[in-house]
């Protein structure tokens, strides 16, 4: 296999694991903290509903954990198996937050395994929630560490090179790198905002399927509001990210937005098509681009005719750029709507056509996960660190690696459609009705014995 | 002490946490599938689901952790090890996944599936070898150097007498450490006809492992002797080894105080292990990459170190816990504790 092949295939199979992992790594941050809000509302309503709520999330919650965990320990050795000199290179400098990764990791390991086989353990619910802490924030620092490794790809520091050799390294300086408050804050708030749809969207499709339940409705509700929420707060974020990457990655911002001449009252375009330099069908919004960059409508934006063309990302990364923000804008408008609606008493937020859009968030939003991943990993090329090394100088040597790219494929096939069935399966075989049915007769036969009056 | 060597001592230490930890895992997998479908189900699984429940992924992070450190205290050993590996680590990475999932999926989503538990104890059999081939390539003699970059030679990897008997040892290894762990744990439950079952196992898989690993010490006098000549320095550290080991064989024999045949057992691997390690010194693969030539700059180990300090302050507390709350409770390893998992 040749050296370029061997590159390709390189990409191929880390963005073949990466986007498969990502959703799974998602759901795995920003669920945790769902589960704390629902039982936390139960215990604070007294409701019974919202803690089994919880309940039935921790349940579903394993399932997705698991190919988490393994898919994130493939992704951690693909690292070195797959980009040997990089991580030679990068190790030097930034293996600091990927250590700190697997003591987070570890610490929400050991509690995910206590909180789960304590629900009956306690007497006070409290207790048990407060096992779930741990969870929550491992899982959480996991993705800040994580990506603390990620934003220094793209604004690399902390060393100095003398004679082609790192030197003056500080392990803390390359941590908090510029990229990183906004790279991270964007990914944690994301996940929390994805997690947020997606349960959303089981409430809205067991509504649309002929339940009436109450229970799926409060769920719907909290899961809609914590949505808008989060979705805020990355809109917020996305803002910063914008005006971080015009500062740092002027290349990476002008090619989402095919932006060639530097200029000011740059308009921000969505969508169309690219004739030679020329925008075509796009809608353009005046002055967006600026206002995005620089907070200032007449601000300078640099433009990619600065930049040597070899230097430069590909620019189909614009419909990326496009898909995750016209996603998160949908979302705030969809949630927003909802909450509004919520407390104005329109009757649309319960009509079926409404549920559909609110079912159909959750697979858009982590669409836009991906499209945002694949806009942040294609846009930083031709560098896997930038200004330091290109992609292709720290891909393996080794041949073989289409082989992998097409196991991996397989394993990936088989892990994605094996937790689908065995999801489906865990919550057909038991559903809410019958489960709080069960809980209820249990709950009055034991007052029963205590000689008490089950009212 | 250096920092190299705090450095791999560290690892070391991991990596056997992970030795013990993952064979228990490895091991009770295939039994719980070997018994299902075998029909002895009723005997087993009980035990065994008991003790893998609330622990499956704790195992995991031990080898995380190990390969996470490697990379960051000796950055140059991903790029020998990344570069040589790429085949036989992926199909380890494809085996964990498929147990790790599996395992969960036939835990939480379908109890006593066959199809799963097959799954997971297949692969919990497979992982050990293809993870064992590390070592042996560890050992030189398989990787070339070609045009400057490292290149992993497969036929004298498979054709090497000493692949395989590293291979046997692994797979006789895990079945061993987690049978008499097993046995132990089922005894502590009171469950008499799974402790004889298992007591069964231990000491049918006690005599294949000792074999094996006297085997492979012979065997390298002809593949490293730079390295059995190490080795035999350190001779008196697998002479404990191996008075441990009958120690642990004479107890399972007379039924007998089934928690220190295990604590034996523990101290029989750990003697051969830091054994093994210390001969193995400076080298991280002979004769290319030592502990010194692949180690990173002070600023990183430094804070790596105190990183680590950190982190155990964390975790010891919390593992803790963890152990006092199922593999040491009383109530739980009997069976008492109704705790059913969410």
């Amino acid at each position: 296999m040749g050296n370029e092949e061997a590159v390709f295939f390189s990409r191929a199979l880390t963005e073949l694991t990466l986007s498969f992992h990502i959703i799974y790594a998602t759901i795995g941050v920003g669920v945790p903290l769902m589960i704390m809000i629902a039982q936390w509302v139960g215990i604070k309503k007294n409701d019974e509903h919202y803690i089994l709520l919880a309940r039935r999330w921790a349940r579903g919650f394993v399932i997705t954990v698991a190919v988490g965990v393994v898919t994130g320990t493939a992704i951690g050795l693909q690292l070195s198996l797959l980009w040997p000199n990089f991580m030679e290179l990068a190790g030097q400098v930034i293996a600091l937050p990927l250590f700190m990764e697997t003591f987070a990791f570890f610490f929400e390991a050991i509690f995910l395994g206590i909180y789960l086989y304590t629900w009956d353990r306690f007497d006070n619910q409290k207790k048990h929630l407060l096992l779930l802490v741990p969870v929550a924030l491992g899982a959480s620092f996991s993705a800040v560490f994580i990506t603390i490794v990620n934003a220094f790809m793209n604004a690399p520091q902390g060393f100095d090179i003398v004679d082609g050799k790192l030197v003056n390294i500080r392990p803390i300086l390359a941590m908090f790198n510029p990229a990183m408050p906004t790279k991270v804050a964007h990914v944690v708030v994301t996940a929390y905002m994805t997690s947020a749809f997606v349960l959303a969207a089981i409430a809205a499709f067991r509504l649309l399927k002929g339940s009436d339940h109450i229970y799926h409705k409060k769920a719907l509700h909290l899961t809609v509001k914590l949505g808008l929420v989060f979705s805020l707060g990355a809109l917020l974020i996305g803002d910063l990210s914008g005006k971080y990457l015009a500062e740092y990655q002027p290349e990476k911002l002008a090619a989402a937005e095919w932006h060639f001449e530097t200029e000011g009252e740059a308009p921000l375009m969505l969508y169309g098509v690219l004739d030679g330099q020329e925008v075509k069908y796009a809608i353009k919004i005046p002055f967006a681009l600026s206002i995005l960059a620089h907070s200032n409508p007449m601000a300078e934006v640099k433009g990619l005719n600065e930049y040597p063309a070899d230097e430069i990302p590909p620019l189909y990364i614009h419909y990326l750029f496009d898909t995750m923000v016209s996603i998160g804008m949908l979302m705030i408008a969809v949630s927003g709507l909802y909450w509004l609606g919520s407390r104005l008493g329109w009757a649309f937020i319960r009509s079926r056509w409404f549920r559909w859009i609110l079912f159909a968030g959750g697979p858009l939003s982590v669409l836009a996960v991906e499209a945002g991943w694949w806009y942040a990993e294609v846009g930083r090329q031709p560098w896997i660190l930038r200004g330091i090394m290109k992609t292709p100088e720290g891909a393996t040597t080794s041949g073989q690696v289409d082989l992998m790219l097409y196991l991996f494929a397989l394993l990936y096939l088989v892990l994605g459609v094996g937790s689908v069935v065995v999801l489906r399966r865990m919550f057909r075989r038991n559903p809410v009705e019958r489960e709080i049915a069960d809980r209820e007769a249990e709950r009055i036969a034991e007052e029963k014995a205590k000689g008490g009056d089950p009212a | 002490m250096t920092l190299e060597i705090l450095g791999i001592s560290v690892l070391w230490t991991f990596l056997f946490g992970y030795l013990i930890v993952a064979s228990i895992d490895f091991g009770a997998g295939f039994f719980n599938a070997y018994s299902v479908l075998t029909g002895k189900e009723r005997i087993l699984t009980n035990v065994i689901q008991r003790y893998l429940s609330p622990v499956w992924e704790v195992t995991n992070v031990f080898l995380v952790f190990f390969f996470v450190g490697m990379v960051g205290f000796f950055p140059s050993s991903a790029y020998y090890y990344g570069t040589t590996l790429l085949v036989p680590a992926s199909l380890a990475i494809i085996l964990l996944a498929i147990r790790g999932s599996y395992y969960a999926f036939e835990t939480y989503g379908a109890r006593g599936h066959k199809g799963y538990s097959f799954m997971y104890g297949a692969a919990g059999l497979l992982l050990p070898a293809s993870m064992s081939i590390v070592l042996t390539i560890s050992e030189g003699g398989f990787v070339d150097i070609v045009g400057g970059n490292p290149v992993l030679d497969y036929r004298a990897l498979f054709t090497s007498p000493l692949t395989w008997s590293i291979v046997v040892l692994s797979l006789a290894a895990v079945l061993y450490i987690s049978a008499v762990f097993l046995t132990w744990y089922a005894n502590k439950a009171g469950d008499r006809e799974a402790t004889d079952l298992l007591r069964k196992y231990a000491l049918i898989w006690s005599l294949p492992t000792i074999i094996t690993a006297g085997g492979i010490i012979w065997e390298l006098r002809a593949h490293n002797p730079e390295h059995y000549a190490r080795l035999l320095e350190f001779g008196w550290m697998f002479a404990v080894s191996a008075i441990l080991f009958v120690g642990t064989v004479w107890l399972l024999w007379k039924r007998r105080n089934y928690g220190l045949a295990f604590w034996m057992l523990f101290g029989q691997f750990a003697f051969a292990f830091y054994g093994y390690g210390f001969s193995h010194y400076p080298y991280l693969l002979y004769p290319h990459l030592t502990i010194y030539d692949s180690f990173t700059n002070p600023a990183m180990a430094t804070a790596l170190i105190v990183a680590f300090i950190l982190g155990l302050c964390l975790l010891v507390p919390s593992l803790y816990l963890l152990l006092r709350l199922f593999l040491f409770n009383k109530d739980y390893v009997k069976g008492k504790k109704s705790d059913e998992h969410a």
